[in-house]
Order: structure tokens, then sequence, then C-alpha cells
């Protein structure tokens, strides 16, 4: 991938992760970090790929395995813990007025 | 598949990370907004083992299935055995350390991805991936390092306090300048054991760096290792041609970063001082003699009686409410005050608890109604009116010396003033100072009455005693 594509997709997605989070209620920052802290564990992705290019039996292939499952845990209990937490305000009606 | 069209189901996934985010922003679509982010993922993992990704040099990958499959998903079966239960099982008083721990496996992971990767590319990387993967290795170790550390305060496993020792800020600073040196060395000479010394350099620095952060300062950090942690993935995601990894690194790097400011002005605090307080924090002063000076405590009768005869009452929950897993002995209290006539409100402080949020989190797993909770720009001109303000396991939310102290750690933060109240109840376990360690003036107060004991033993016998009168 050519250097400029690169740096504009950087620089498209640092705007868009400013914009789509610039007002947020005090009391969603905490489901909010968490379930951003679950998207990063998308480098499960990355994990999978330096596996396939690792040798059987080679230290490569051990660290890359450990990479997996340390990915794993972060994703999806990243994305289950969010939930659990969400799943609390869901059934509230807003009272009042 | 051809690469395009995993090149598009890479988009797609990165579309519904945005979407996600942006679910993730507001109340009603939050749920959604995670299930959204959860659905990109799980495509995003699913793509990548029908298509083989190019090894340097190549124009096209081998046939499928994927080398070490089966290694493969072995590796991913005990990260959800591990994940999974871990997610389901946590008390969601102990969730904001859960969330620092995944924090850190996931930098821990994307340092290990740059390190094979390197491993894998030997002398044929370029340098552009070299500084890549030297920026990855050093920032996912920092975010490991310090997340485990992070979690092993709000764990309780380790002081809460600033951690500071003499010297500090130039062991701190010293190894800084080892991690930058070890970075050019790695990026001139293009040696394995430069980038494992690099790697445990920066994992001493993450340690280094986190140390000597206060508690109440803690969910900043987290939020900021966080973004640490996206801008890694974004990184790495160079170094694999991976626009995935690139798109969903960066967003939560930079959503990170704006998280982070936020809830760093919720609390009142400056970035900077947080991030550099290792630099300038001094060990903390003796607070007098403190403990020797009178307080008033009462019996939970005592407390019925103030209740029954006031007004208007205002609750202020904090972490202690929940430890003692007292929110559905305080809904009773409320519901039994409502009964009675008495003008009931929650004020919650956009910090109480261990993470902006989080009380709300509580309050809602006990089926408190949200019409109830007030915030605290609302319930804050209430207090001159209020009769009685009953403090519930808080303590550094309703602290006066943020706002009369110039110099104590917590100046500057927003507090829930009810200093104003008629009379003040305090709900606590002993004098121990709260989790930012600052003294509390309002607990010698006149008008403050303490009930000391576990919260939800007291507060059963406060009920007991209302019902009574």
């Amino acid at each position: 991938m050519d250097a400029i594509a690169i740096i504009s997709i950087f620089v498209l997605a640092v705007f868009v992760g400013f914009e789509v989070v610039s007002k947020v209620s005090s009391t969603l920052h905490t489901p909010l970090m968490s379930g951003a802290n679950a998207i990063h564990g998308v480098i499960l992705v990355g994990a999978i790929i330096v596996a396939d290019h690792s040798e059987a039996n080679s230290l490569e292939l051990w660290l890359s395995l450990a990479a997996i499952i340390l990915a794993t845990i972060n994703m999806v209990g990243g994305f289950v813990v969010t939930d659990r937490m969400l799943e609390m305000f869901k059934p509230k009606k807003k009272g009042g007025e | 598949m051809n690469s395009t069209l995993y090149s598009l189901i890479g988009l797609a996934a990165g579309v519904a990370f945005i979407l996600a985010l942006k679910g993730l922003s507001h109340p009603k679509t939050a749920r959604r907004g995670n299930l959204i982010g959860a659905f990109g993922a799980t495509v995003a993992t699913l793509s990548v083992f029908l298509y083989v990704t190019p090894s340097h040099g190549e124009e096209v990958g081998h046939s499928l299935p994927l080398h070490n499959f089966w290694w493969i998903l072995g590796a991913i079966a005990v990260g959800l055995i591990i994940g999974v239960p871990a997610a389901r099982k946590v008390e969601m008083t102990q969730m904001p350390q859960l969330v620092a721990l995944f924090n850190g496996v996931g930098g821990g992971a994307a340092a290990l991805v740059a390190i094979v990767e390197y491993l894998n590319l030997g002398a044929e990387a370029t340098t552009a991936e070299v500084i890549f993967t030297v920026f990855t290795v050093v920032v996912g170790c920092v975010s490991f390092s310090g997340s485990i550390i992070t979690f092993m305060k709000l764990q309780e496993l380790m002081t809460t306090r600033p951690v500071v020792f003499p010297g500090g800020r130039f062991v701190i600073a010293g190894t800084l300048a080892a991690v930058l040196g070890t970075s050019v060395w790695v990026v001139a000479a293009l040696g394995t054991t430069p980038l494992l010394v690099l790697a445990v350099l920066s994992l001493l620095f993450g340690v280094l760096f986190v140390l000597p952060v206060g508690g109440a300062d803690v969910p900043i950090v987290i939020s900021l290792l966080n973004a640490f942690t996206g801008l890694t993935v974004a990184a790495s995601g160079y170094v694999l041609s991976s626009t995935l990894l690139i798109i969903a690194g960066t967003l939560v790097g930079a959503s990170g970063t704006i998280l982070t400011r936020l809830m760093a002005e919720a609390m009142g605090r400056s970035l900077f001082g947080t991030l550099f307080g290792a630099f300038t924090a001094k060990p903390q002063e003796a607070s007098g003699s403190a403990e020797e000076r009178p307080v008033r405590s009462g019996s939970a009768d005592d407390v019925a009686i103030l209740l029954n005869y006031a007004r208007r009452v205002v609750i202020v929950p904090g972490f202690g409410l929940a430890v003692a897993q007292a929110q559905h002995t305080v809904r009773e209290l409320a519901d039994l005050m409502i009964s009675k006539g008495i003008d009931v409100a929650y004020g919650i402080h956009p910090v109480a608890g261990r993470m902006p949020g989080h009380m709300n989190v509580l309050l809602a797993e006990a089926n408190v109604p949200y019409d109830q909770l007030a915030e605290m720009d609302e319930v804050n001109p209430t207090f001159g009116q209020t009769d009685v303000a009953i403090v519930i396991g808080a303590n550094d939310v309703v602290n006066p010396a943020a706002q009369t102290t110039p110099g104590c750690p917590i100046y500057g933060m927003p507090i829930l003033e009810v200093n104003h109240a008629s009379n003040i109840i305090f709900l606590k376990r002993s004098m121990r100072p709260g989790f930012a360690g600052i003294e509390n003036e309002l607990l010698y107060d006149p008008k403050t009455m303490l009930l000391f004991g576990d919260a939800k033993a007291s507060l059963t016998k406060v009920v007991s005693a209302l019902k009574a009168l």
C-alpha cells in the first residue's frame, strides 16, 4: 500500500474518531471506553496473519499464538462486559419529563 | 476469496466500528452500537480465515487453509474460555479493573504481533516498517505493564496512593531516555536483541509511568492507555498492510484521546497534571493531628428521627455503597421515605464510583428509577433547601477541600455541595480517608452526624427504625 493512501486513511480516521465522540454524557463514559477497548481487540486479525506467516514449531509461532489468546480475551471479553453494563440501562424508561 | 472482496469486508468492518462508537455515545443506541461493533469484529476475524495475506515480497499468498490453522483455532478457543467467563462473572463493582486488564492484554497482543512480524521479516524490513514496529513495541508494552499496575491499584493489591520515591523523576526520565536510545539502536542495527531490550525497557517505563498516579486519576490513565493501544493497533496495521487495523486502531486512538480529555474535564483535572504527575508529585504531607479531633457519631435511631421530620432528603451514593452491596437497601429506604411524603433524590457525582458513569451502572442494577437520579448540576442548587444529605460510602466527591484548599490533590474537582444542606449524615466504615487519600473537613462539621459500620447493615437498621416511628 502506498504511503499517501495510508496517511489519508489515518488522517480521515482521526477526524472521524474525534467527531463521533465529541458529545457524550458522563453517564456513558465508562461503557464507551469499554466498547472502544473491545474494538482494538481486532488486533486479533493481525495476530492470525502473523501466525500464518510463522514456521511450524518456531518461536514466532508460539509468540503469535500468545498474541491470539490475548487479543481474543481483549475483543470478546470487551464486547461482553460492555453489553452487560448497557443491559442495565436498557429497561429504564426515562421518567419525569 | 480475492483480495478486493477481502478489502471490502475490512472496509465494512471499519464502518461498523464507526457506527459502534457513534451508537455508544447516545444512551438510546448504546447497546445496539456495541452489538454492531461486535458484529464487525466477528466478520473481520472470519474473513482472515478465507484470504491469505501475502508475506513480505510475495505477490499472492499461499493457498488455503492458513498455515498453523488448528493452532490458531486452539488459541482462539483458549482466549474465549478465559475471556468470556471473566466478563460474565465479574461483579459490577470490579468492572473498571477488568476493563483495564482487557486493555492491557490488547496492548500486549499488539506488541507481540509487531515482534513476530519483525522476526519473520528479518533483514527485508524497510526502515518505515522498523520505525512502526518500534512504535508498536514501545507503546504496546507501556500499555500492557501500565494497565497491570492500574489493575492492581483498583483491585487494591497495592496502595492506591501515588507511589513516589526519592529521585523518582530522574529514574523515569532516565528510563524514557533509554527507551528512546534503544529505539534508535533498533532502527540502526536491526537485530533481535535490541528489540527485546527495547521491550523490557518499555515494560519498565509503563510501570514507572503509572506508579505515581493517585487513585482518583486512575480512570483517566486507563482511558489514555486505551487510546495508546488503539494507536499501536494502527501502527501494526501499517506493518501488516491491513487497512482494517489502521482504521480501527486510529478510531480508538482518536476517540480515546477525546474521551480522556472529557473525563479529565468532568473530574476537574488537568490532563497534563495527571500525565506528568510523575515529574511533579510530592510525597503527601501528613494531615496533622486530624484523627484526634472529635466527631459527632449517632445511632440508627437518631438518623431515623432526623429523616422522619425532613421534607427533602438527598442521597449521595459512593463506591462504598457498592462495595457493601447496599444498593437494594438504599432503594428500600428511599421508597419508605417517599411513602412518608418526603421528597427524595439521589445526587450522582459524574465520577462517583471508580469511573465516570460507574455509579449509574450500579444503581441501574438495583432498579433505582432513572428519574430519581439527579446529576450534579441539577442537584447542587437544591442543597440549600435540603434538610438532610445522606452520604453513603462517598468521601472525595463531597469534600469541600476541592473548593477551598488550593494545592490539595483534588483541588478544582467539581463536588456535590452537601455542605449547604441543613444536616449531613455520613455512613462510613471507619475514619479512613477516601480513594484519593485526603482528609475531609466535613466529617468534623457540627451539623454532621456519623453512623459507623457496614453501609448495608447500618441502612437496614435505619429502615427498621424509621418504620417503627
